[in-house]
């Protein structure tokens, strides 16, 4: 079942199209990524997704409910950390979470319950007393995903959660997705941290200039890309490759003592470095296959690399 | 969602600009100061009764005061990150604004009564209570329509230009609207204007219930400010639905 689907998703400012025909589907219980560079579209697809902007074209449901005909009903079917967003600095930490918890219609009692737990999850309690102005941006922050939380939201939007943050914020925030998302609830996660993505993510969606370019598993990603592959070798004593012509293999470069061939067909290109040093009399002294990263797989769907 | 569901959740939002927005440099500024300055300029000095001015007082101290939050609130929100916050909450966008013009209205309300208490003071009565009640209840919850709506447009996120328009727009309705003159002794021309005024209304009920000559039957100006109070809300609503986007980005 999905809990969250967008349908060929449009938003235009002007003449630009920020956003053009975007669709995927969140399945319940999923953490998905939604990956991208600046300006690429995110933030505006996830405001489209959360019912704060309508889109121009296409259609958007989650937990059921369309997010322009059943606006309210889709909100309250989920928590959100917004991108540009912040809390009430001038009143308290528990202040801001009763507050959220009356906008969402909780009763005052559980609201109460729910903040004090989380608060102290947090580890914000003991100062849930003191306005906002005094925390760090990293307490602000928990804040903020306290507040996402307190109406046990079963769909859960973050638009870059741990963007700018503490190495210890950073790890409670990653810890408790991964908690919530134990517990059942579906994560919609926008980031610019590809190792974030690839810990927490068991989806992820790249867009560039507004259109989706891949949707797919972190590891299904990374094979896909087959051209960004490598083999690292190291004979017994330095080879010079220039001149020599290897198939399938699109750049070679060296890496310190050992040399870095770029190749589509890791299998062939092997067999052929391994012809080559029998016929030469070179002993390997190693070979190791690596596997492009998740930033590599980025860099080459987002053209980074132009 | 019911509709009581959202009237409760506007609540919820009054709460919360009562806490952060009252005690606001423009808000005590442009609510309080400016106000108490120009209502000492337009008593002293003059040879005039009490009873004759008391109108215009309250008049003045009812639209300064409930005018005052509205104007502040949502480019206060803007500028401090925290409109996103709101506008992903599940409440309308009625609702949210809605719980502003309440938070506008309790506090002119309050500042209000304060001064109409100062009436047996002056030597002034109210022979109508049950009326001057209702039409201070009425205006400031108009007044405080009209706040919300200057908050709309131009969408920006700095208080004191929103402050400053405002004004723009606040005090030539305090000439046009019978606060220093009667409307009977006005021209003719003057009174056409003055009929766009809801602050017209009031100070021709507050004239009544004084017992004072009033310029329109009492059940008329409560009339006209229920629908100038109508039609501020319903524009309010339907501005910042348009901006919306342009405040967002």
């Amino acid at each position: 079942m999905e809990e969250i689907e967008a349908i060929g998703l449009t938003k235009r400012y002007g003449r630009l199209t920020a956003v053009d025909h975007v669709s995927f589907k969140v399945k319940k219980g999923e953490i998905f990524g939604f990956l991208g560079p600046n300006g690429a579209g995110k933030t505006t697809t996830m405001r489209m997704l959360t019912g704060i902007i309508k889109p121009d074209e296409g259609s958007a449901f989650v937990g059921g409910y369309d997010v322009v005909k059943e606006n309210l009903k889709a909100k309250q079917a989920r928590g959100v950390v917004p991108d540009t967003s912040n809390a009430y600095v001038d009143i308290s930490a528990w202040q801001n979470l009763l507050l959220t918890g009356d906008l969402y219609g909780l009763p005052r009692k559980l609201t109460e319950e729910r903040a004090e737990r989380l608060l102290r999850r947090f580890g914000l309690y003991e100062k849930r007393g003191q306005a906002v102005k005094g925390y760090s941006r990293g307490m602000k922050q928990r804040l903020i995903l306290c507040m996402a939380l307190v109406s046990q939201p079963p769909i859960l939007f973050l638009d870059e959660p741990t963007s700018g943050l503490d190495v210890e914020s950073s790890r409670l925030i990653k810890d408790i997705i991964r908690e919530v998302n134990r517990e059942g609830t579906t994560v919609f996660l926008t980031t610019h941290n590809m190792e974030e993505a690839n810990q927490l993510c068991g989806r992820i969606a790249i867009i560039r200039s507004g259109k989706i370019v891949a949707v797919d598993s972190p590891e299904k990603l990374k094979t896909r890309r087959r051209e960004v592959q490598s083999i690292e070798d190291r004979f017994d004593r330095i080879v010079d490759f220039n001149g020599i012509s290897l198939d399938g293999v699109t750049r070679v470069a060296r890496a310190g003592d050992k040399l870095r061939l770029y190749t589509g067909d890791p299998d062939h290109t092997i067999k052929q470095l391994v012809g080559y040093a029998k016929e030469n009399g070179l002993r390997i002294v190693s070979l190791s296959l690596l596997s492009p990263s998740l930033e590599d797989v980025f860099v080459e769907l987002t053209g980074g690399k132009k | 969602m019911t509709l009581m569901e959202q009237l409760r959740r506007s609540f919820a939002i009054a709460r919360k600009d009562m806490m952060i927005y009252y005690m606001k440099g423009p808000v005590i500024t442009f609510g309080l100061i400016f106000p108490f300055f120009l209502i000492v300029a337009y008593t002293l000095g003059r040879n005039v009764p009490a009873k004759e001015l008391y109108p215009g007082l309250m008049g003045m101290t009812v639209f300064f005061t409930a005018t005052s939050v509205g104007p502040a609130i949502l480019p206060w929100e803007v500028r401090s990150q925290t409109f996103e916050r709101l506008v992903s909450m599940p409440i309308a966008l009625w609702a949210m604004l809605f719980g502003d013009m309440q938070a506008s209205f309790y506090f002119g309300l309050a500042i209000s009564i304060l001064t109409a208490l100062i009436a047996p003071l002056i030597g002034v009565s109210i022979l109508d209570v049950l009326l001057f009640g209702l039409a201070l209840l009425l205006s400031a919850l108009c007044f405080a329509a009209l706040g919300v709506l200057l908050s709309a447009y131009p969408p920006t996120d700095t208080p004191g230009n929103t402050m400053m328009l405002a004004s723009l727009v606040k005090f030539p309705l305090v000439f046009i609207s019978g606060v220093f003159l009667p409307l009977g002794q006005m021209p003719y021309w003057g009174r056409v204007i003055a009929y766009f005024s809801p602050l017209t209304y009031y100070t021709d009920l507050v004239r009544y219930a004084t017992g004072e000559a009033s310029y329109f039957p009492a059940m008329a100006s409560l009339a006209m400010l229920a629908v100038f109070t109508v039609i501020f809300m319903a524009a309010a609503v339907i501005i910042h639905e348009k901006v919306l986007t342009q405040r967002l980005s």
